[in-house]
């Protein structure tokens, strides 16, 4: 079968620290998947080192079919809001056009075409107003969007999103699940790290259940169940049984 | 004045050492714009401290005092110093502000061990080499003007080709890496320009004040724009200001060291871009402070005003200063803020201490109550 995502056997240690241990991760084309784990889980290593952001020690990761180098293009990347310096002297228009520096390659600057794609992408966060805007003068939730645009504009078939949902207002939640719906919708695929498990079974179709190593992954019915919850979470016992009756109802 | 513009035109020795340093000021104000961005600042002080051995090296090894000579030399160890610092911090547990100290200290030790050693020789050719701990504008001849020419310009066309690359290697160096552009490559490209950038200042500035050159211009320039591209060109701007000032200045008064005339003009400029530029200028902002202070002030005693007469028959019922004074929720006596609501004629005083609001309070206090509580959003 053809995988959008297909990670096999990927390890990443920083010194001597596993940081993820043999993890195997199968994605179908057209499915949003949730990512989940406690705190230091390997979430954002696993996308990173997907990207090559971050050196595997072993394991391999295809897109599509094909080796991640091969498929760049086809895969946007929104990393954590705060991972960049919001005080950066641009504004949002700006920020958004970088999501086509790849197509555009070496020496090119953006022109008319790029401006028009980019505000397009930011009509579909509903940002279109805000495009001369400072970025430093955005809520954190219209930084979120922006992020989102700037990934939108590079017209990808797999999306991999770190923590979108990440201290976000009520109406940016409403439009990256809208939006998350629509990839779905074009035959994208989604991958999200998520850190809000009661929202899991209503926004994703898969999940994947992380810590340092793969506990479980597929469709949410049959694999976001106390047990797999218990082992991913360890002691927490009563939080996640909670959970997981708010789950079932 | 006059004398010292047709002296620019004229002098050879003013204009040499003017142009040397406004070229100088302009390519490593452009890049120190970048570096601060990168919140790398540091990195250029500890740059400018590595370059000094390698300058001394370049002398023992070659014996020439040739400016292409030394700075290559300084470059070389400049690059060295970077490299290592990068090294440390990766490969070790070492913070980068520690590394940044260790070599800073490290190379400029060695670097001034090399230059006492240099000038016990006998050779009578060493001297001048000390002028690179605090700069000497006023020793700039021709050959040095046209290097750091050459060479300041190559690296400013290599920033503009790279352009695109280096903002977004700036802002987000994780995103381009996913775009397929080679992160490493770029940032060692950028450093190189960087170290390029300081070392032609090292002449005229000195080791010990260049990084004055790379980070203040950029600093200032940040307080005017929010573009990178208006940004840099002010830093350039900036830079080339400083440097020329600081030159002529130094030229002129001859106990006058130019490093530090520099970096005293230099930092006349920050403090002016700090206080005063719009927006993110001290200044500015404690008058939008106040402003917004005074506006709402305003609004909480009209709203008092209109809560009590809302008590009444009529919404222009007076009441007392006292009642407001206790009422109100921002600090003060409500006489000052009342004057300010009569001048605006919101309200009218109806005796000595009584108060109404006017048809026109009436409306603004519903529409501040409309917009603080009202819609929820």
């Amino acid at each position: 079968m053809d995988y959008a995502i297909d990670i096999r056997d990927l390890t990443v240690a920083y010194r001597e620290k596993p940081v993820l241990w043999d993890v195997d991760l199968q994605v179908p084309p057209g499915v949003l998947i949730a990512i989940v784990g406690p705190n230091g889980a390997g979430k954002t290593t696993l996308i990173k080192s997907s990207l090559g952001l971050v050196k595997a020690a072993a394991g391999s990761v295809l897109i599509h079919g094909r080796p991640y180098s091969e498929q760049r293009a086809n895969v946007a990347y929104v990393p954590q809001r705060g991972s960049v310096d919001w005080d950066f002297p641009t504004n949002v228009l700006d920020v958004v056009t970088m999501g086509l520096y790849g197509r555009l390659g070496w020496f090119k600057r953006p022109g008319k075409a790029e401006r028009i794609e980019a505000l397009k992408s930011l009509a579909q966060v509903g940002m279109e107003e805000f495009t001369t805007r400072q970025i430093s003068q955005l809520s954190g939730g219209q930084q979120q969007r922006v992020f989102l645009a700037r990934a939108l504009v590079q017209d990808a078939r797999v999306y991999f999103m770190d923590e979108p949902f990440q201290g976000v207002d009520a109406i940016t939640e409403r439009a990256i699940v809208d939006l998350l719906q629509d990839l779905r919708k074009q035959g994208k695929t989604v991958a999200v790290v998520h850190h809000d498990l009661q929202t899991v079974p209503e926004y994703f179709d898969h999940v994947m259940l992380l810590n340092v190593r793969r506990i479980a992954s597929g469709p949410v019915e049959e694999v976001f169940t106390e047990e797999n919850l218990r082992t991913t979470y360890g002691g927490r016992v009563a939080f996640v049984s909670a959970l997981s009756a708010a789950n079932r109802t | 004045m006059i004398d010292l513009f047709s002296d620019l035109f004229n002098d050879y020795t003013l204009r040499t050492v003017a142009l040397g340093s406004a070229l100088l000021g302009i390519t490593a104000g452009s890049l120190g714009g970048f570096a601060l961005l990168r919140r790398q600042s540091l990195l250029g002080d500890a740059i400018s401290h590595a370059a000094l051995p390698g300058i001394a090296i370049a002398f023992l090894i070659t014996g020439s005092k040739a400016p292409l000579v030394l700075i290559l030399g300084a470059g070389i160890a400049g690059w060295i110093g970077a490299a290592l610092i990068s090294i440390v911090t990766t490969r070790t547990r070492i913070k980068y502000d520690s590394a940044l100290g260790i070599m800073l200290s490290v190379f400029f030790g060695f670097g001034l061990v090399l230059l006492t050693y240099i000038q016990r020789q006998p050779d009578a050719n060493q001297a001048g080499l000390n002028s690179f701990l605090f700069g000497q504008a006023a020793a700039l001849v021709e050959q040095d003007v046209f290097v750091i020419f050459v060479i300041g310009t190559l690296v400013l066309l290599f920033m503009m080709v790279f352009w695109k690359e280096f903002k977004l290697l700036s802002f987000d160096s994780d995103f381009i890496g996913t775009l397929g552009f080679p992160v490493r490559l770029l940032d060692h490209l950028l450093t190189t320009l960087f170290v390029i950038a300081i070392v032609i200042g090292l002449q005229t500035v000195g080791v010990v004040l260049m990084s004055a050159m790379i980070i203040a211009p950029g600093a200032a320039a940040r307080q005017w724009t929010d573009r990178l591209g208006r940004m840099i060109i002010l830093a350039g701007i900036f830079g080339a200001i400083s440097g020329v000032g600081g030159a002529i200045t130094s030229s002129l008064i001859p106990a006058l060291p130019t490093g530090p005339t520099i970096v005293l003009i230099v930092s006349i400029i920050v403090m002016i871009s700090l206080l005063f530029a719009p927006n993110r200028g001290l200044v500015f902002r404690k008058i939008r402070d106040w402003q917004a202070g005074k506006r709402l002030r305003v609004d909480a005693v009209l709203v008092d005003l209109y809560t009590l007469a809302s008590q009444h028959a009529s919404a222009e019922y007076p009441h007392s200063e006292r009642v407001l004074d206790v009422m109100s929720t921002i600090s003060g006596p409500a006489r000052r803020t009342l004057k300010v609501l009569n001048d605006l004629e919101l309200a009218k005083p109806i005796d000595s201490t009584h108060w109404s609001l006017t048809p026109e309070g009436v409306l603004r206090a519903e529409r501040v109550i409309e917009r603080q509580f009202g819609g929820g959003s």
